[in-house]
Order: structure tokens, then C-alpha cells, then sequence
């Protein structure tokens, strides 16, 4: 196999390509696989995994559809894209769940074996709709593809005497092999990855190597595909780089973490989706002196991590957000004690068990305020799956440095969704200090009448604050002279025995809050993207609409007019140069996947007259949208109108979708 | 193994003792040591006083550095227990000590960690942790004080109240079947589990010294009484009159037998097996010989004998209960495997830790642009 090729070669900026099956089909692992070619070929690129709650929902019906979207371009790219240019449908559920999402003129790549009348019934179709030539068919839009992927692959791998099942099993490596060559991605990763993955099974391994090449060399020969195309790496910086979900990233920040604190890192959790892939990836790495605790349940995951924070660990608790609400007094307790402590919440749809496996950012609310009592945590949140790296150390930096829990607010599109990640050098990487207290820090009554106030500390007040932070001391047990018993009842001020003086409460109450509002002194200023500085719209948003923000307002932009965005990392304290900066601009608009809670807290604490785009479908907001809702307010703001057409690619001229589709037309005549 | 008078050494391997890894002290160390500046504001009367003292009178004893002792509690009247010893303590939330204290002990294995908790705290809004803490058999010592009320809520039944208490949320008195803790923590396969009584001193002393000595998780029920809201719950095991018949002693090593004094200087009341049930019932000596008679063995590695004595416990008023070390067997503790994973994973590791996280995070499929 070679990526030398006897066909024409046409250039694309950009593709989006879904791949789509029931979900035993192994699309997630086909679109990884496609997605690490990509990414090891240069592109930059952005996926959108889309599975069922279900291990194995009903077979070839709609709710059991699977999918895995990416996109990849010879240009920095902001998101996994809103519409595919390709589907690959491996059965007429995935036909029918998908197709509805593509643009006029996407090529469809369906696998024929499985539409029998049992699977037409299965997803719906009265008719077989890849017999309908006429112009009225579903499918009459679009580029067609007909493939017998599964009979082809069957008949590639008969040699190694698989059973039929066994066999066809293959059909997702066939498909792969077919859509590598279609896009002249290397293949060498793929080979190595099943090789590594069946290396126990070798007619697994075998087969499934063969119908990769097969599906590659089908695509070489046949003439239903006349022209390969070709999209460019793109220029990115210099640096070593790996494709990353967002829950990796998170886990390798939090292990960072543990190395940059030179602390012990305990996670105490309890499985939960889309969460848990984080203590699977921490319980790989016990060699950097981790411990990983899975609990009987939420609450004492985190009551073990709390536990092992007042012994000293970093402690970490990893969930979603019906465990963030079984965790909430013990987050409480943690503000109370001030123990350092990173609460980390992949946010899912909700309410109650709500939406497993999809994506919201509707836990912002509970994260500030779900809570008894005035009990401030600090909360933040990364923007892309790479920054959940990031943004994980900055949670336990701000969790050690001002000991309290912190509240790190990913969600199910970054958990599961990768991009590209340069892999940061480990000396940039900030140092935390955890400064534990070594002894005695206060002169007791005694000892000063005897020895003047300035003696030596004789006596340990656990919750005598650092006057730059207000930070308490964390003094853990093993150490000499400052036992000490804290807890969830009120602490006196200073020496932080129970107290239930109402002067005391208040003063405590405001102690704590005090502590956190500290915070925004160690934040950098915000960074407002408004190039020409003459933007009246200002598009604010935090956490993983990042990229449809973008993305929206480059189009915006493309189409000549001004917008500015900003995008918060740290929600709670929002960063000092904040309140100034909406003040700036006419427009403020919060797209926001929830219904406006972000919104909520600006309004509250600016009396800005914040305006909200909300959507909570479970998935990413879409770009296209988002940019006519941007445009909306820019045409008001500017008293211009704004044609947004020509604009709907993600900053480049030429339209891929419809070069594209004219090629694969030509290539069937 | 340093085991103290219930437990002789039946030949078992030696295993580490529960405050092994803990850093000793050659200093004399008193009652007084332990003793907060924290004033103790239980009601009255209140057994919790008599468990405090005993137990600030007994921490002197284990030799150790003050400051690597945890105390951990939940939310109730015994809970506040933490407050009034001057070690390390953390007054939690309700019944997530079991919890916290997992965390604690797996992360510091240099720690003596003991959790203070209430038949409401462990029983109630516990429960799940306290079986999880037991199965996992971490090591630490868990006092459960019983006073079958709540008391710190003023005075509702509680999960170990006889069915029928009147309380001020049962006028009509309760129809809730209580649990037998020594039973429940049998059944949760805990590897120590012990009862004694606030106010003799002496047993709960030994009882507790047992406790410390066992690696892994030792469960003490200790039958307090609430003045207040359940007063005179303890008295047929208290009072000089009936104690000899309402408790059953056990012994390690011991024949069971417990009431009036036959001429062997023992009691004329015995434990022997029931072979209708498989379980264990009460017999008079004179009745079915001494030979009959079950001699207690606290290591048996099967639980059964331990569970069959444990339903001796009258689950009404308190007439008859069996008190002592009814089970202390060795069995590796959830802390210290988890420790060895760490160690293991971590072992032939010398390099910079920063060198090993460029090496992970830089792993997988990369490539470089220049």
C-alpha cells in the first residue's frame, strides 16, 4: 500500500466526514483510527463521537445508531463541523438517523448487504431507498455510493477461516481502508494499532488488516471512485504533537498536577458516563504515586478524597452531574475545613439521569450555588479537549494555593471530542506549592505576657490565614505541635475551635468568600479577540463552546462586519478586568448550551443586559447558526444589514461541499 | 502479634499489627496528653463521658507520637468525641466518616486513624460505607457507640431501637425491625468485630486494646446509655442483680458459659450447637455436660460460629447479650494492597518524576512539526 496513486488527485481545504453503524458496528473505533491518520498526517482536525446510553441498544434500529464525526483541514478549525460532506452508513438505520444532517449534494458511502427488507423495516423505510432513482427520493440530492461493504470484506478474509459473523466483523476496517484512500491518509498507524489491538487473535488481526487494505485497494481500483483528494497539512506552530480527547488530557493535567505540587495525587470516584474514562486513565499510572479509590458510591469517592487532602494528598473526585449532586454537603464540608480539593464535573444532559452520553453546560448553577449555606467554590472550565490539560492544573493550583474544593467544569463533547495537542514541555508547566505548615504559628496568652508578643509561636491556630491569599494552613497529621480538630460546625476565627457567635458566623461567612473573590488577584486579564477594535457586539461565552463561538463569529467577520468574543476560563471569581470590558460594547451575547445560566450570573453581578443564545439538544451548538444569531445583533448594533452567505465554510473561500460532490458526480458518469 | 487477653496465639502467620507502620515515642505520655482544652458538653450522666475517659486513659498505653493519631467522626452526640482528645480530628458530615477516614488511611499508612460514630451515624445514613469499610477491611478502628436513640435530634427510634419503641416519631411505637450491628458487621465479612459496654471499664479497655493491635478494620460496639431519651436501655447488663444472666462472655480459647456459679466456678448456664438449626442456643450445664459446652474461638476463619452467637442478642429489651471479641481474623487489608500497587507500579522508577510525566504525556501516536 502506498499513498502513490494512478487516479487524479483533487485538493480539499476542508472534509467532514461522519461515520455512521449500529453500535456494534465499531464506529467510534473506526473514526478514531481515521482520526489518528489524520491528525498524524498534519490536519488539524476536531471530532464529535455520537453514541447511545445503551451497550448494545436494539440491533439496525434508529436508537441503537452510533456515529462518529471528523473534521479535517489544511487550516486551523474550530469545531467538529454542522453538517458531514460524507456519511457512511452501514445500515439503513444509520441512513435514515443521519441523513437528515446533510447539506444538498454530500456523498453517501452505504454499505448495500444489510438493506434487507428486516432492516428496512427495522429503521423505518417503506421502500428500499436506494432503488428509488427518482428525482422525489430521500436520497435524490445526494451523491450515492453503493458499496457491498460487508460482502466484499466476507470475501477478503475468507482465507482465514473465520465464521461468517466473525468475518463481516471486518466490515468497519474495509470501510476505513475505503475512505483512507479516498483521502490519501497514511496508513501505517492503523496497521500497527491492529496488529497491537489482536495480537492474541491472529485471525482477527489478520482479517482485520485485510479488509483495511482491501477497502484501501477497492478504492484504488474501481472505477465508481475516479479521483482520490488530498487535503493539506496545516500550518501549525513547531512542536511534538498527539491527537487528545478531553478526558485524557484532563487525566494527564491531573497527574501533571500531582508532579508539579510533588504531591501524592488520591482520586476517590465512582464510575459514571462520561466521566469515567478519567479514573480508568488515573489507575494506569500508580508510578507517579497515585492512588485511584473507586467508592460504593459518589459520596465516598469524595469523602475519601477529603480524607486523604487532610492527609496531605492532592485530593480529586471525578463525576457527572447527578454525582455532583450527591456530593454537594461534602463539598460543603471541604469549603468549611478548607481543604484543597478538585472536584471534577464532565457535564451530560440533565436533569436527574437526564442525558447519559450527550453534552450540556447545564451543571454551572449547581457548581456556584448547589450548595446549604453561603459556601463559595471556585469554578472553571476548558475551552477544547486539549485545554481540559490546562485547566486541570490550574484547578488544583487554585485547590492548593487557597485551600478550598474547586470546581472543574468539563462536559461530554470535550470528554470524548479530540484535536490536535502540542505536547507542552514539562519545565513550562507552573509549580504548586503546597507549603504545609511545619509547627506551631501563634503566641499564646501565656507565653506572651511572659515573653512579650513577638516569643516564639507556642501554640497552633489552624485557621490563621495568609494575608495575601487568606489562606488557612494546611497542616496534616504527622506533624509535631499543631494537632488540631476541624469540621462541618462554624470554627472561631483564628484558632478555629467550634464557635456559635453570631459576630463570629458573619465575620467567618465573609472570611470565605473573601478568600475566593482573592482569587481573581493571581488571574491574568482577559484576552478580548476584537481585531479591529471597533466591534459593538460582544459574543462571551466558557467551557466547550469555544469552537462553535468561533467559528460562528469568523464568518461573521468574513462576511466584513465586527464582532469581538471573549471567552472565560474562570467563572468563579470571574477575572477583575471583566466587569470593564462588557461595559465596552453595546451587544453582549451568551451562547450558552443550557438556558442561560451563564447569562444569569453576568446580569447578576454587571447589570449588563447580557442576550442569550441557548440550545440544549445534547449536542454542540452549530456554527452556521450561532453566526446568523451573531449577525442578527451585528446588522442591529450597526444599523447595517449582514449577508452572511458565502461564508458557511470555516474561514476559507472555496466550497468544498459542492467541489466535492461535483467531483464524485463526475467520477460515477 | 500483639494481641491482648481474649486473643492467644493459635499459631496463625504473623501479620502486621494495626499501629506497626505508626512512629512510636519513648516519651511518657498521660491521660492528661490527650485531653483538648475543648470543655466536654455531653448532657449529664451521659455514657459518652465514661468511653472518653476510658479511651484517653488507654491511648497512652500504645506508645505512640500523639501527632500521627486521627480521630474521625460523623454527625451525632458521640460524634463530638474528636474535639475532646488532643490528636488530630475531623468532625465530619453524617455518616461518611467510615469514608473519609479510607481516604486518610490509605494515603497515610504512618497514621493510628479511629473513627467515632453513633447506631444512627453507622447504621442509618451510614450504612452503605460502614459494610464497604468492613468488606474492604482498611485499617482503622471504628467505636460504634450504641445508645439505640437519637439523641443529638432529641430522642426518635433509631435503626437498633426494639420494634415497638414509643418515641416522639413513633406515638404509636415503632414497626421498624432493628439490626444486630455485630451481626451486620459479621455479615459483612468484617475481620474484628468486638462488643463492650461504656461502663466497664476494664473489658472496654482490653477490647480496645485488641482493636488497635488488629491490621485491618475492627468494628467495637459499645453499648452506651442515653440518660436522656433512652435511659435504663442497658440495665439488665449493668445491674449486679441480673448481669451475670444477661451477658454471655466470650472468651478466646474459653468455654461459653455464663449465670449463677456452678462448683467449677463457672457459670451453670453454657452456649452449645443446635444441630436442628445449625445455630447456637442457650443449655444448662448440669443438662448437656461440660463437654457440650461451645469453647469460643474467635480466629475461625468461618464466620458462622461468630454470626450463630451474635443472634444470641435479645433485639428487645436488652435481657440477654453476648459481649467480648466474637470474631478477630487476619485478612489483607484494602490499604495496604493498594499501597503495594503503588509501590510496585512506582518500584525501579528513579528517574525525575518530570522526565517519566514528558515521557507520558508525549506517548502515544505523535508526530512533530518543525
Amino acid at each position: 500500500m502506498s499513498s502513490e496513486t494512478t487516479k487524479p488527485v483533487k485538493q480539499l481545504d476542508r472534509v467532514i466526514i461522519r461515520f455512521a453503524g449500529d453500535s456494534g458496528d465499531g464506529m467510534q473505533l473506526t473514526g478514531d483510527r481515521f482520526t489518528q491518520e489524520s491528525a498524524s498526517f498534519g490536519n488539524d482536525l476536531a471530532t464529535l463521537p455520537n453514541f447511545p446510553a445503551e451497550i448494545r441498544a436494539p440491533q439496525g434500529t434508529i436508537p441503537g445508531v452510533s456515529s462518529f464525526q471528523v473534521h479535517f483541514a489544511d487550516h486551523d478549525i474550530l469545531t467538529p463541523g454542522d453538517a458531514p460532506d460524507v456519511l457512511v452508513a452501514m445500515n439503513p438505520a444509520a441512513l435514515k438517523a443521519n441523513v437528515g444532517d446533510l447539506p444538498k449534494g454530500a456523498t453517501i458511502i452505504v454499505d448495500t448487504h444489510d438493506f434487507t427488507k428486516r432492516n428496512l423495516d427495522k429503521a423505518g423505510y417503506a421502500a428500499n431507498p436506494l432503488e428509488d432513482d427518482s428525482d422525489s427520493g430521500v436520497l435524490a440530492e445526494f451523491a450515492v455510493q453503493p458499496v457491498d461493504l460487508t460482502g466484499m470484506t466476507i470475501e477478503a478474509v475468507k482465507e482465514f477461516g473465520l465464521s461468517r459473523k466473525d468475518a463481516a466483523r471486518a466490515k468497519n476496517m474495509f470501510a476505513l481502508g475505503l475512505v483512507s484512500w479516498m483521502y490519501g491518509r497514511p496508513t501505517e498507524s492503523t496497521i500497527a494499532f491492529l496488529t497491537r489491538r489482536f495480537a492474541k487473535v491472529p485471525a482477527i488481526r489478520d482479517a482485520n488488516i485485510t479488509a483495511f487494505k482491501a477497502g484501501w485497494y477497492f478504492g484504488e481500483t474501481t472505477e465508481a471512485f475516479a479521483v482520490q483528494y488530498e487535503v493539506k497539512p496545516a500550518p501549525v506552530s513547531a512542536g511534538t504533537y498527539r491527537n487528545i480527547t478531553g478526558n485524557l488530557a484532563l487525566a494527564y493535567g491531573l497527574v501533571a498536577a500531582g508532579v508539579q505540587a510533588d504531591l501524592p495525587l488520591f482520586l476517590g470516584t465512582y464510575p459514571i458516563t462520561p466521566a469515567s474514562d478519567i479514573l480508568h486513565e488515573l489507575s494506569k499510572h500508580k508510578s507517579f504515586g497515585i492512588t485511584t479509590f473507586q467508592a460504593e458510591d459518589e459520596i465516598a469517592g469524595i469523602g475519601a478524597a477529603i480524607g486523604a487532602s487532610f492527609g496531605g494528598a492532592l485530593g480529586v473526585t471525578s463525576t457527572s452531574g447527578p454525582g455532583v449532586a450527591l456530593k454537594s454537603e461534602a463539598i460543603g464540608l471541604a469549603v468549611m475545613t478548607e481543604l484543597p480539593l478538585v472536584v471534577v464535573n464532565v457535564q451530560r444532559g440533565g436533569p436527574s439521569t437526564g442525558l447519559p452520553t450527550k453534552t450540556e453546560q447545564s451543571d454551572l448553577l449547581q457548581a456556584m450555588f448547589g450548595r446549604n449555606g453561603e459556601s463559595p467554590v471556585p469554578v472553571i472550565a476548558p475551552q477544547s479537549p486539549g485545554d481540559c490539560f490546562d485547566a486541570a492544573i490550574e484547578a488544583a493550583r487554585i485547590a492548593i494555593t487557597y485551600r478550598t474544593p474547586v470546581m472543574l467544569l468539563s462536559d461530554g463533547m470535550l470528554a470524548n471530542g479530540s484535536e490536535p495537542w502540542r505536547v507542552p514541555e514539562v519545565a513550562d508547566l507552573p509549580r504548586i506549592e503546597p507549603g504545609f505548615a511545619t509547627g506551631p504559628n501563634h503566641v499564646s496568652a501565656k507565653n506572651a505576657k511572659e515573653n512579650g508578643p513577638d516569643a516564639e509561636p507556642d501554640e497552633f491556630w489552624p485557621y490563621l490565614r495568609d494575608e495575601e491569599t487568606l489562606a488557612r494552613p494546611w497542616a496534616i497529621p504527622g506533624t509535631a505541635g499543631i494537632e488540631h480538630r476541624i469540621g462541618g460546625l462554624e470554627k472561631a476565627d483564628g484558632h478555629g475551635n467550634i464557635s456559635y457567635d453570631t459576630d463570629n458566623h458573619d465575620k467567618m461567612t465573609r472570611l470565605r468568600q473573601a478568600k475566593i473573590d482573592r482569587i481573581a488577584d493571581s488571574l491574568p486579564p482577559l484576552g478580548v479577540d476584537d481585531p479591529s477594535g471597533a466591534a459593538k457586539v460582544l459574543v462571551i461565552g466558557w467551557g466547550s463552546t469555544y469552537g462553535p463561538i468561533g467559528a460562528g463569529i469568523r464568518r461573521v467577520r468574513k462576511a466584513g462586519h465586527n464582532v469581538a468574543q471573549v471567552h472565560l476560563r474562570h467563572i468563579n471569581p470571574f477575572p477583575k478586568d471583566l466587569g470593564e470590558i462588557l461595559k465596552r460594547y453595546d451587544t453582549v451575547l451568551v451562547p450558552e448550551m443550557n438556558l442561560g445560566q451563564l447569562s444569569l450570573l453576568l446580569r447578576a453581578e454587571y447589570l449588563v443586559d447580557a442576550i442569550g443564545y441557548n440550545q440544549v439538544r445534547g449536542l454542540p451548538l452549530k456554527a452556521a447558526e450561532l453566526a446568523e444569531a451573531i449577525a442578527e445583533l451585528v446588522a442591529k448594533a450597526e444599523g447595517v444589514p449582514v449577508d452572511l452567505s458565502n461564508t458557511d465554510t470555516d474561514d476559507t473561500d472555496a466550497n468544498p461541499v459542492s467541489t466535492h460532490t461535483a467531483q464524485i458526480a463526475e467520477a460515477k458518469k | 502479634m500483639t494481641t491482648t487477653d481474649p486473643g492467644t496465639d493459635l499459631g496463625l502467620p504473623s501479620l502486621r499489627t494495626g499501629t506497626e507502620l505508626v512512629p512510636s515515642t519513648d516519651a511518657t505520655q498521660t491521660g492528661k496528653d490527650y485531653t483538648s482544652d475543648q470543655e466536654v458538653r455531653w448532657c449529664p450522666g451521659c455514657g459518652d463521658y465514661a468511653v472518653l475517659k476510658a479511651v484517653q486513659g488507654f491511648l497512652p498505653g500504645l506508645g505512640l507520637r500523639r501527632e500521627n493519631i486521627v480521630f474521625v467522626s460523623g454527625i451525632g452526640c458521640s460524634s463530638r468525641f474528636p474535639y475532646y482528645l488532643d490528636t488530630f480530628g475531623m468532625h465530619s458530615i453524617h455518616g461518611r466518616a467510615p469514608s473519609i477516614a479510607t481516604g486518610l488511611a490509605t494515603a497515610r499508612e504512618d497514621l493510628s486513624v479511629w473513627v467515632v460514630t453513633g447506631d444512627g451515624d453507622a447504621l442509618s445514613i451510614g450504612g452503605n460505607h460502614l459494610i464497604h469499610a468492613l468488606r474492604r477491611n482498611v485499617n482503622m478502628t471504628i467505636l460504634l457507640f450504641n445508645n439505640r436513640i437519637y439523641g443529638l435530634t432529641k430522642g426518635q427510634y433509631s435503626p437498633t431501637s426494639e420494634t415497638g419503641k414509643v418515641t416522639k416519631s413513633t406515638p404509636m411505637g415503632s414497626v421498624d425491625h432493628p439490626f444486630n450491628p455485630v451481626s451486620l458487621a459479621l455479615g459483612a465479612e468484617a475481620s474484628f468485630v468486638a462488643r463492650t459496654i461504656d461502663s466497664d471499664r476494664k473489658h472496654l479497655t482490653s477490647v480496645l486494646s485488641a482493636a488497635a493491635a488488629h491490621r485491618g478494620t475492627s468494628l467495637v460496639e459499645i453499648y452506651q446509655n442515653c440518660p436522656i431519651f433512652n435511659d435504663g436501655a442497658f440495665d439488665a447488663i449493668k445491674s449486679n442483680d441480673t448481669k451475670h444472666d444477661a451477658i454471655i462472655p466470650l472468651v478466646h480459647g474459653e468455654p461459653i458459659r455464663f449465670g449463677a456459679t456452678l462448683e467449677d466456678g463457672l457459670g451453670h448456664k453454657g452456649l452449645v450447637r443446635d444441630p436442628a438449626t445449625g445455630g447456637v442456643t442457650v443449655a444448662e450445664v448440669s443438662e448437656v455436660g461440660t463437654d457440650a459446652i461451645l469453647v469460643h474461638d474467635a480466629h475461625n476463619p468461618d464466620p458462622s460460629m461468630a454470626f450463630a452467637i451474635s443472634r444470641l442478642t435479645e433485639m428487645g429489651y436488652l435481657n440477654q447479650t453476648p459481649i467480648g471479641i466474637f470474631r478477630q481474623v487476619d485478612r489483607p487489608t484494602y490499604d495496604d494492597q493498594a499501597r503495594a500497587q503503588v509501590a510496585t507500579a512506582q518500584g525501579g522508577h528513579d528517574d525525575h518524576p518530570g522526565d517519566r510525566l514528558a515521557a507520558l504525556i508525549g506517548g502515544g501516536d505523535t508526530w512533530t512539526v518543525v
